[in-house]
């Protein structure tokens, strides 16, 4: 599975228009080409929404979110003065909904960046070096993954207490000790099928030093992987800082998950209080779609397979010649290749990559 | 079975480190779990407790780690758990005994149904590449993203209250006792429908998204070409590419069953399901660290043991693993 920029380095193909000249100190290599796709494109538009939204929302606040208005003894729907209605506290639920985004967003960034980091380390030793290390640096992976996480990040942060929970980097640390061994043993197949290439082997028969090998010959092929890895442990962040949230474990600070706890403490969903629970479980859904789509685009850049359809469609031959595909009994149309190769080793299971993050 | 014994003693190591960690964390993180408990209920509670609340969480004791460690072993062979503070000092396996059932057959039914499901819809959805279906997969990608929770919320605003097709929540009606009567039974099942529909529509989207993109290799292997051009009746050949793709999603059950089973503990809660998420939600309420514990040791066997059928299911589907080499 060369994928894109690695293809290009190796086999020394046509130079795309775009990257310059051997000879120039580093050859530029052309970026990911990625956001051609319309589900990047979305994904990307999604999230930097959601970024503004994190950094502007506490400053256009309407009101302080735990400010309590009015007597009333119910929710009140929404209304000019509160957009999104009140709470069963009568507090704002748009003002709580602007502050909540920014501590999950920034916890789930710690989470992903110190996952992505335990993943690469782990998964690229242990696919490198193999034997003995691999046996039981993937067993570790394996473990942790196996282990449902939910119950065990319980009893972390049920014994941290609140106090513990405020710290937001902690937070972040503990889920991506329970979020690292998806992208790990994903690395590490990527590794040991890379690590008996033909350039790897020239590069270790001149005689370079592993870590060169490590960092100039396997790490740069294996980008789109690690990226795709740090994407799902975001979005398993998100989820999870969700979850804790919702379970009362994590000092909510309004965090969305938090305002779903206090509407599911006070049965809003069967009272009808729509205005109280839709916005942040919308929120946090949009928040993850835009992250799964972000990953079907460098899914699709890896495995061309998956893209075939799409542009088959959008090029109008699909449409027109539907009969006339359906009897070409799945080949695939080979539309326009990218400089990827074909997969040659079956496909990962997918696992945590399709069934998203822990809510 | 070489196979089947070595994934036999992974889920053994597996669970040896979920009791140590059970064992370790609260003796790891600072602070004394102990006076948390007896502030929240002061006066309540008899030397004996306190002294028993001690012993489980190493606290006030002068015995070595690996002593405690040892005792610790043999209470949870003996399954002795500790008691549950939010129970009224019950023992925690009582206590998940009664909630354990409900979660099984709940999670249990909805899971194998959205895996069936999910993955037969998958396949077609490949199968039928470039055509109206693949609209499904943003809609599929949303139910994706979505927190298990959220869709609760939706499904229970809109099926139960707006629509009245279902009831509201728990697993029976108040004052309806357990009893092996028709009556009770078809009350549970009426109340376990729509927290079940709920966790298959949530994590049938993973089966979907997963089957279909090794479906769409598979439908490239020249067998299925072949099988193509002898003539063989259309839902035969997608039988056979679907036979082949199903494999990694068989493989990569071990991977999701954990997130499944989470996210379904969470629904639960919306549902005032008395499963084991809303023991879970009360223990956190109540400070009730023994019975978080017991509740991480049985699901995580729980998983262990579903990864296990999952195994032999794989075994038995691909005749490679049986191969003595």
């Amino acid at each position: 599975m060369a994928v894109g920029i690695g293809a290009e380095q190796v086999t020394g193909g046509q130079p795309a228009p775009g990257i310059a000249p051997p000879g120039t100190q580093r050859r530029r290599q052309r970026p990911l080409r990625l956001p051609r796709s319309p589900k990047i494109i979305a994904g990307l538009a999604i999230l930097a929404f959601f970024a503004l939204w994190s950094v502007v929302g506490p400053l256009v606040r309407p009101y302080s979110p735990d400010q309590v208005f009015a007597n009333a003894t119910s929710p009140l729907a929404p209304s000019g003065a509160h957009w999104l209605g009140t709470t069963q506290a009568q507090q704002d639920v748009f003002s709580q909904m602007l502050v909540g985004g920014g501590d999950m967003l920034l916890v789930s960034l710690i989470a992903g960046v110190i996952a992505t980091a335990l993943s690469v380390v782990i998964g690229v030793s242990a696919g490198y070096l193999g034997g003995l290390t691999d046996e039981l640096l993937s067993m570790l992976a394996n473990i942790f993954l196996v282990m449902p996480a939910l119950p065990l990040l319980v009893i972390l942060f049920g014994f941290l207490g609140k106090t513990g929970s405020n710290d937001l980097f902690l937070v972040g640390l503990i889920i991506s000790v329970t979020g690292w061994g998806w992208g790990a043993r994903v690395l590490r197949a990527q590794t040991l099928s890379l690590r008996n290439r033909d350039y790897v082997d020239s590069a270790r028969i001149i005689g370079e030093r592993r870590s060169r090998i490590i960092f100039a010959e396997i790490l740069p092929n294996l980008t789109p992987i690690v990226a795709s890895s740090f994407l799902f442990t975001v979005l398993y962040a998100v989820g999870t800082y969700t979850a804790m949230a919702f379970l009362g474990l994590v000092n909510p600070n309004w965090s969305w998950g938090g305002i779903l706890y206090y509407a599911a403490g006070d049965n809003a969903a069967v009272s009808g209080y729509w205005w109280w629970y839709i916005p942040p479980g919308l929120a946090v859904a949009l928040l993850g779609t835009a992250l799964v789509l972000l990953n079907f685009g460098i899914d699709e850049f890896i495995n061309p397979r998956l893209r075939a359809a799409g542009m088959a469609r959008r090029s109008g031959a699909g449409r027109r010649d539907r009969n006339l595909r359906s009897q070409q009994f799945g080949l695939t149309p080979v539309i326009r290749t990218v400089s990827g190769t074909p997969l040659d080793s079956p496909p990962e299971p997918q696992g945590i990559a399709t069934h998203g993050g822990l809510a | 079975m070489r196979v089947i014994a070595r994934r036999l003693f992974f889920y053994l190591v597996t669970a040896v480190i979920a009791i140590s960690l059970d064992f370790l964390i609260p003796r790891l993180i600072p602070g004394n779990p102990v006076e948390a408990i007896l502030a929240k209920m002061p006066g309540q509670v008899t030397p004996a407790v306190i002294h028993a609340l001690d012993v489980q969480f190493g606290v006030n004791t002068s015995a070595s780690l690996w002593t405690q460690y040892v005792h610790y072993w043999s209470n949870v062979v003996h399954g002795n758990l500790g008691v549950s503070v939010g129970n009224g000092f019950a023992p925690v396996s009582t206590v998940i005994r009664g909630a354990l059932p409900y979660t099984l057959g709940l999670i249990g039914v909805a899971t194998v149904i959205s895996f069936v499901l999910g993955t037969a819809i998958g396949a077609i959805v490949a199968w039928k590449r470039g055509s109206r279906l693949d609209s499904l997969l943003p809609v599929v990608t949303f139910f994706q993203a979505a927190p298990y929770f959220f869709l609760a919320f939706l499904a229970l605003a809109l099926f139960a209250i707006k629509l009245g097709w279902f009831p509201s929540g728990r697993a029976a009606q108040i004052g309806d006792f357990p009893a092996f009567t028709w009556t009770y039974i078809s009350d549970v099942l009426d109340h376990a429908v729509l927290p079940g529909l709920t966790i298959v529509l949530a994590s049938a989207a993973g089966w979907i998204v997963g089957m279909r993109n090794v479906m769409l290799t598979t439908m490239d292997e020249d067998y299925v070409l072949i099988a193509a051009a002898k003539g063989l009746a259309k839902p035969r050949v997608i039988w056979y590419a679907a036979r082949n793709a199903i494999l990694p999603s068989v493989s990569g059950f071990a991977l999701a069953i954990g997130f499944i089973v989470s996210g379904s503990l969470l629904t639960e809660i919306v549902f005032s399901y008395p499963g084991l998420g809303s023991l879970l939600v009360q223990a956190v309420s109540d400070d009730d660290y023994a019975l978080m514990q017991g509740l991480f040791l049985i699901i995580t066997f729980a998983v262990l043991a579903a990864n296990l059928i999952a195994d032999f299911v794989y075994v038995f589907l691909d005749p490679r693993t049986r191969q003595e080499a």
